[in-house]
């Protein structure tokens, strides 16, 4: 076995990978890419548990991201048919000029 | 017997429901058929509860309680109705003369729109007015006070759509309401004093300290008073009755004549234990009578309106009602209260008869001549005339005469002057009625006929002299000619000539043989008996007879001049008017009373209201603090509103500020707060 990689390196990684996430939903306009976004943060998420996991050698924490992974692609597939039906109907994927429920 | 006691009251009111509710789509006959049935039978209760007082062994008064209505520390208020012989009297004209004029009104208001309502409107002024004088505490009188106000006020009003009756409404209404100020706060002080609004415990608390005179049973008295003269029409507060016949004929026979507005005669006679210990508000009692008496006679003499002459009149004789209160002589003054019900009723309804034959005239220059179109009508009003004027042996001779008689005997130093002056009233008021009574039913005929195509229609035109002609309205459809009215109408009116004839017959004094029956029977009530058996010695007969004579000489002075002024040479008040026409301005303009109220105290209430009250309390405090919370709430919203943008990014970034903040608390806040 090499020498263990520090649990705080997994945990900087993923943080730097969350902000990433955040920072692009906040800033990007285009709705697919705010989306990607979002897969980035949960995976962000993922990577923390796997690794607490790892560290206090309990399976919970996996299973929890075989959760997370089940609800993200279920997510993925809702999501992106509300996006191509936002596109059908407005010819933009624009975040803000999807603003119907601003009044 | 005394259980059908509650009928007397709640059968009108069920009338009142009923006509109320559903007597627009009823038929008129339904309507009518519900007003009379819910009126006679209180009638016919009343009847059998006088059968009852009079029986062998009765007792002097009874009480009905339905159980407590206000309980609480301190005071103990039943719902209860007492009947005695003066509310016994109260009730006779009320319900009586009340079905009579029920009656009439069937015919006379056959025609009119919203005969429903004003049926509903009568039948609740009856359930009113036997609350007032049944009811046995301060409280439930007070109910019924404010409840004939209502009725009075809805029944003025009763033509809505002119300006003139609405208004004559709103006067009535608002002027009594000084007086109702009064009442409710004399029943303040009785309350502070007595802990207690029934009548028995309060009049006995007083006949148990003999030595308690004057002082706070002064005030109590004189607010009493002023919650009087607002229901009575007296000084100050009689303006509102001569702009109340605006409403119907039957309303101002029954209201303003009858029954209404001797609620405050009645409330003195009935609190008499009270006013008997303040010498100074019966003082002021009496001097209101009397001045209001010969004031009101004084504007009641150059009137044109028939209704108005009335109105003043009975202003007037109220007055003589509470000149018998003042001088302590309350059986007269009840006396009176009763006749006058009789004959002023009567010659309201008759003047309702001449105006509903003539299609509406009120104005007497535009009548004349009506003895022969009009015969019943006539006679029946010469009968109300010459009792009113006090021509023996007509019912207000005796009850007028009581009172003078008693005016003068009194104790009381202004005795002689209040006698003076009521002779005087006398005297004009037999001047004017007969000056009413000329101009109706004598000379020539200055009213146009419509469609009476007889020979005569052309005659009219010639000798109205300087009288203007009435200006006839083709388009009216109603007009049929100088008619008589129809026997609905004119039963009544000869049932109350009778008892205008006969009324008085029970108060003939012993000076003139008779035993002064309704003195007897209110003895119970007022306990005179044994002051005024002392009284009527033989040597006092003398002085009763003298006095009787002059007050009747009074009346046919003031009947001789009526004659000649208005019949003999119908031109001399016009001329002796031409002679002073200051004063006769001043008079016909009824003393501008009207526009020195006005001028005193409704324009700086006006002022107040809309300056103060108006601009700085309700526009300023009450409109102002309710801009000042949506003003806060609008600011607080605009700055809360820029976090709901709808803007999901900012959503989002709120959320990550918040979460930053949260681990930002969790990280390093242990260590600022330990625990």
């Amino acid at each position: 076995m090499s020498a263990q990689v520090p649990i705080a390196a997994y945990l900087i990684l993923a943080a730097i990978l969350f902000s990433i996430g955040v920072a692009a939903f906040l800033i990007k306009r285009n709705l697919i890419t705010v989306f990607m976004s979002i897969e980035l943060m949960l995976n962000a998420v993922n990577l923390t548990f796997v690794a607490f996991s790892h560290m206090w050698h309990q399976v919970s924490g996996q299973i929890f991201v075989f959760f997370v992974m089940v609800v993200a692609a279920a997510e993925a597939a809702v999501g992106l048919a509300i996006i191509i039906a936002i596109f059908r109907t407005r010819q933009t994927l624009n975040v803000d000029q999807i603003d119907l429920m601003k009044s | 017997m005394p259980s059908n006691l509650w009928l007397i009251p709640i059968l009108p009111f069920a009338g009142f429901l009923i006509n109320g509710t559903v007597g627009r789509k009823l038929p008129r006959r339904a309507v009518t058929a519900i007003a009379l049935l819910f009126t006679i039978y209180p009638a016919y209760i009343v009847m059998n509860l006088w059968l009852f007082m009079k029986s062998a062994g009765a007792p002097l008064a009874f009480t009905v309680t339905s159980g407590p209505w206000i309980a609480i520390t301190g005071l103990h208020i039943d719902f209860a109705f007492t009947v005695d012989h003066l509310t016994l009297i109260m009730l006779g004209v009320v319900t009586g003369v009340g079905f009579l004029i029920h009656l009439y009104s069937a015919g006379y208001m056959a025609h009119e729109e919203g005969y429903w309502r004003f049926f509903a409107y009568l039948n609740l002024f009856m359930f009113f007015m036997s609350i007032l004088v049944l009811s046995s505490s301060f409280l439930l009188l007070f109910v019924g006070w404010e409840g004939v106000g209502l009725a009075s006020y809805l029944l003025v009003g009763f033509y809505f759509k002119k300006d003139s009756a609405a208004n004559a409404g709103k006067k009535a209404f608002i002027v009594n309401r000084i007086g109702d100020f009064g009442f409710l706060l004399a029943m303040f002080l009785i309350v502070r004093e007595f802990g207690s609004l029934d009548f028995t415990h309060v009049f006995n608390a007083i006949s148990a300290n003999p030595d308690w005179h004057g002082g706070i049973l002064t005030a109590i008295a004189l607010l009493l008073v002023l919650g009087a003269t607002g229901k009575s029409a007296q000084i100050p507060l009689y303006i509102w009755l001569p702009d109340a016949m605006e409403g119907p004929t039957p309303v101002s026979a029954l209201i303003h004549a009858a029954t209404m507005v001797t609620a405050g005669i009645y409330m003195i006679a009935r609190c008499h234990t009270l006013f008997d210990r303040s010498p100074y508000a019966l003082a002021v009692v009496a001097i209101i009578g009397a001045a209001t008496a010969i004031f009101a006679a004084c504007i009641g003499m150059v009137q044109h309106d028939i209704k108005r002459v009335l109105a003043y009149s009975t202003v007037s004789q109220l007055g003589y009602m509470f000149l018998a209160c003042g001088v302590g002589a309350y059986t007269a003054g009840i006396f009176h209260l009763l006749t006058h019900a009789f004959f002023k009723a009567l010659l309201f309804l008759a003047a309702g008869s001449v105006i509903h034959s003539l299609s509406g005239e009120q104005d007497m220059r535009k009548m004349g001549g009506l003895r022969k179109r009009i015969p019943i009508t006539f006679w029946t009003m010469t009968m109300g005339v010459f009792a009113i004027a006090g021509i023996p042996p007509l019912a207000g001779f005796f009850s007028k005469d009581e009172i003078l008689y008693q005016a003068f005997i009194s104790n009381n130093p202004l005795g002689k002057l209040l006698w003076f002056v009521g002779l005087v009233t006398a005297g004009m008021t037999a001047f004017y009625m007969f000056r009413l009574w000329f101009k109706t039913f004598f000379g020539p005929e200055r009213f146009d006929e419509h469609t009476d195509l007889h020979d005569h229609g052309a005659a009219v035109h010639t000798h109205s002299g300087s009288h203007a002609v009435m200006v006839v309205d083709p388009e009216e459809s109603h007009t049929h000619g100088v008619h008589e009215s129809p026997w609905i109408m004119l039963f009544p009116l000869v049932v109350l000539a009778i008892l205008s004839i006969i009324g008085g017959w029970v108060g003939v004094p012993a000076a003139m043989g008779g035993h002064n029956e309704i003195e007897h029977f209110l003895d119970p009530v007022f306990g005179t008996g044994a002051i005024a058996e002392a009284s009527t010695s033989a040597a006092s007969h003398g002085l009763e007879l003298g006095l009787a004579a002059v007050s009747v000489l009074t009346a046919l002075t003031g009947l001789f001049i009526a004659y000649l002024f208005y019949y003999k040479k119908p031109g001399t008040a016009a001329a002796l008017a031409q002679r002073a026409p200051a004063l006769y301005r001043l008079v016909e303009n009824k003393f501008y009373m009207d526009e020195i109220y006005g001028a005193v105290i409704i324009t700086p209430l006006l002022m107040f209201s809309r300056i103060f009250l108006g601009g700085l309390i309700d526009g300023g405090i009450v409109n102002g603090s309710g801009a000042a919370a949506a003003a806060t709430t609008r600011g607080l919203g605009s700055l809360v509103r820029k976090v709901q943008s709808g803007n999901i990014r900012s959503y989002a970034g709120w959320l990550a500020l918040g979460a930053a903040a949260v681990l930002l608390v969790m990280i390093f806040g242990r260590s600022i707060w330990p625990h």
